[in-house]
């Protein structure tokens, strides 16, 4: 039946659900890219910046496309730690958990920033403004710990400097 | 005269606060009516001094830092623009003991010029190397760089000649020249600061590359953790093409060399050569075995030259002075210079770049300071997550290939977490194997499935249940990791577990039992 149905639009049904807006964007992503298998990390990139995350219906789309198999687009797409399939919070932190930030205590700092948020790392605050995440070295690493917000990368962050800063981002949003 | 102001915009002395110095001092300025011109430079790598600000002076820059807006008027008051004296001022920046001591070469531009200003990098010596390959025939080149000694500064420490002269002798209708920017060892941070703050050097390294070996296409392979180096590097490809450094016809040569970024998307394992291939190709990341080697089978298939950052950068002062001026530096068979990180718990933490040959204690305690707490330091990990922990006793160690590794270490990339007498070195083995079996692509068993044996056994042996047995199974497990992982993710995970249980066995004592002692 399923066979069929895609058959008969060539559209999987996860493509369906998304609108023609979307599918159009997609399209002009991968066209942008000449359609090519090698760019399909670039494509993921641009996708999830233009919708905030990579819908279930991209995956077939993009595959079709790039003319590779849906298994290959899927497991590209779960390989790397970058890509969600859910939209994140309206602001991204980033906690270092690498051995220069732990010399310097990232691991309290971890501990309170979920405490503080009140949610573990890979989750959203329920008002969806938060989403923490863990990340592997930042590059800061004279500067330790390291955090990043919405790709802004801050040093030397204790508790008190972490608390300024997500009030900060989030006075930003709602000005 | 206007003066002339220089205040990164280095990412990382911007995590501290550069953007909002340079704003409060342009504010300031205009309030009194004071003309200048801030120039956004790279980072000196003095990041203890961040946000370090420089003013041009007939004497030379003059340094004043960690300046925080709060301390602008002040600095004004001061007369900071005419280099009066302050309590943040640190007189030439080049007089500064951190940097004077240096021996820069790889880092000689970052921070002095503007990144970003091709006739900055010209008129500091940038492109001479090029202009020099460009006149020698392609052989030539690849034995400059052969003679020079320079080997892989990404870590594996691989002749870069030899590899040059492969993928020269290979004979294919394309060949490539891969940059690996995947820094994702903790405690490393010269890649990032290279790009952000010298990013021609890359290109001209880069371009050496292609011209050597006979490759017309490039790519940089980025993380994207770092999104102001991959801003930086695209911006310097796209007005080296404008300005004919980079594309169909290279300063009139007839010579070709096409250059393009990629970014990675957070996998640590895609800093190993085949599967950063794999990823560059659109694929998952995993390893690929070897042979064939990419050398010979690289990027979709034909001769790739792979190398680090730093190594590229390395080559156009190789060029432009020679072999012998490059070699004249170093000892044994580690020539030339590497750009040291320090990192971690150090009171000055940033970038030194030293011939090979300097010891441990000198980097920790005479560049660094030593701890940033002001406890006593207990130990280092040298060469991020996959290299050793070392204790005090060995800061004696004078830092080479050959040095390290007769001591079950390694220099790696250059970065060193220095530790205070407050770590728990169980802990930090069991990280190194947690950290394994997140990031490990899980193509071979080993690694995927003995970096998750790994956190277990350790646990176990922190709990103290059957602690003998559970030794055993570790050093057995790290001995068949060592031996049986395809890459170095697997095959190193060991080396910072065996160093902490060699050096710490202390710290590997049952949890309980410390607790009942208290």
């Amino acid at each position: 039946m399923e066979v069929a149905r895609r058959n008969a639009s060539g559209m999987h049904p996860a493509e369906r659900r998304l609108d023609e807006d979307a599918l159009a964007k997609i399209d002009a992503i991968t066209e942008r890219h000449h359609n090519q298998p090698d760019a399909l990390i670039e494509i993921y990139h641009e996708v999830q910046d233009a919708f905030g995350y990579i819908p279930e219906g991209a995956l077939p789309r993009i595959a079709r496309a790039l003319n590779i198999s849906r298994a290959e687009a899927r497991g590209v797409f779960t390989f790397y730690h970058d890509f969600r399939a859910e939209p994140a919070g309206r602001h991204v932190v980033k906690i270092c958990r690498a051995e220069s930030c732990q010399a310097m205590g990232c691991r309290s700092l971890e501990a309170y920033a979920k405490q503080r948020l009140g949610i573990g790392l890979g989750e959203t605050t329920s008002d969806g403004e938060i989403t923490l995440e863990a990340v592997y070295c930042l590059g800061n690493c004279a500067l330790s710990p390291a955090v990043m917000i919405d790709g802004r990368l801050y040093g030397k962050v204790d508790p008190d400097r972490f608390d300024a800063l997500v009030e900060n981002v989030k006075r930003r949003a709602a000005s | 005269m206007a003066a002339r102001l220089y205040i990164p915009g280095d990412s990382a002395a911007c995590s501290v606060g550069a953007d909002e110095v340079a704003a409060a001092i342009a504010a300031e300025a205009a309030a009194r009516g004071i003309s200048l011109t801030i120039v956004r430079n790279g980072s000196r790598g003095m990041f203890f001094l961040e946000p370090l600000v420089e003013i041009a002076t007939p004497e030379g820059r003059i340094a004043y830092g960690p300046v925080t807006p709060a301390d602008v008027k002040g600095l004004f008051d001061a007369g900071f623009l005419e280099g009066g004296p302050h309590p943040l001022g640190h007189g030439l920046t080049e007089e500064i003991p951190y940097l004077k001591n240096q021996e820069r070469l790889t880092f000689a531009r970052c921070g002095v010029i503007d990144p970003l200003s091709l006739d900055d990098f010209i008129a500091h010596g940038g492109y001479a190397g090029l202009q020099k390959a460009l006149t020698l025939a392609p052989a030539d080149v690849v034995a400059e760089v052969t003679a020079s000694g320079l080997r892989g500064r990404g870590g594996a420490g691989f002749p870069t000649g030899i590899k040059w002269k492969t993928v020269l002798d290979a004979v294919s209708d394309q060949k490539y020249v891969c940059c690996n920017a995947d820094e994702g060892d903790s405690g490393t941070f010269a890649d990032r600061m290279l790009m952000e703050g010298d990013p021609y050097a890359l290109i001209e390294g880069m371009t050496i590359a292609g011209m050597a070996t006979g490759a017309t296409k490039g790519f940089i392979y980025i993380r994207s953790e770092y999104p102001d180096a991959i801003r930086v590097m695209k911006q310097a490809i796209a007005m080296a093409e404008a300005s004919g450094w980079l594309g169909g016809d290279i300063q009139g040569s007839g010579r070709s060399f096409d250059l393009a970024v990629r970014t990675g998307a957070g996998a640590y394992i895609c800093g190993e050569e085949t599967a950063m291939l794999e990823s560059l190709e659109g694929r998952r990341g995993t390893v690929r075995p070897k042979p064939p080697i990419p050398a010979l089978e690289g990027l979709f298939g034909k001769p790739t030259v792979i190398n680090n950052v730093l190594s590229f950068a390395a080559v156009p002062t190789i060029l432009e002075r020679g072999a012998k001026f490059y070699a004249d530096f170093g000892t044994g068979r580690s020539r030339g210079t590497l750009p040291f990180q320090l990192a971690g718990n150090i009171k000055r933490g940033g970038l030194v770049e030293k011939a090979f040959g300097v010891t441990l204690a000198e980097l920790v305690y005479d560049f660094g300071g030593g701890t940033a707490s002001g406890r006593p330091a207990r130990a280092v990990q040298m060469g991020g997550p996959l290299g050793a922990y070392l204790p005090v006793s060995l800061f004696t160690l004078q830092q080479d290939y050959e040095t390290f590794a007769e001591n079950s270490a390694m220099v790696g990339h250059g970065g060193l977490v220095l530790f205070d007498d407050s770590v728990d070195m169980l802990e930090q083995a069991r990280f190194a194997m947690e950290f394994c079996a997140i990031e490990s692509c899980g193509k071979c068993t080993p690694c995927r499935i003995g970096s998750t044996r790994g956190v277990e056994v350790i646990d176990r042996i922190a709990a103290g249940i059957d602690r003998e047995r559970n030794l055993n199974v570790l050093a057995d497990l790290c001995e068949t990791m060592t031996d049986g992982s395809l890459c170095a993710m697997g095959g190193l995970t060991p080396m910072p577990v065996m160093s902490a249980l060699r050096h710490f066995p202390e710290d590997f004592e049952p949890r309980q039992t410390l607790d009942a002692a208290e």
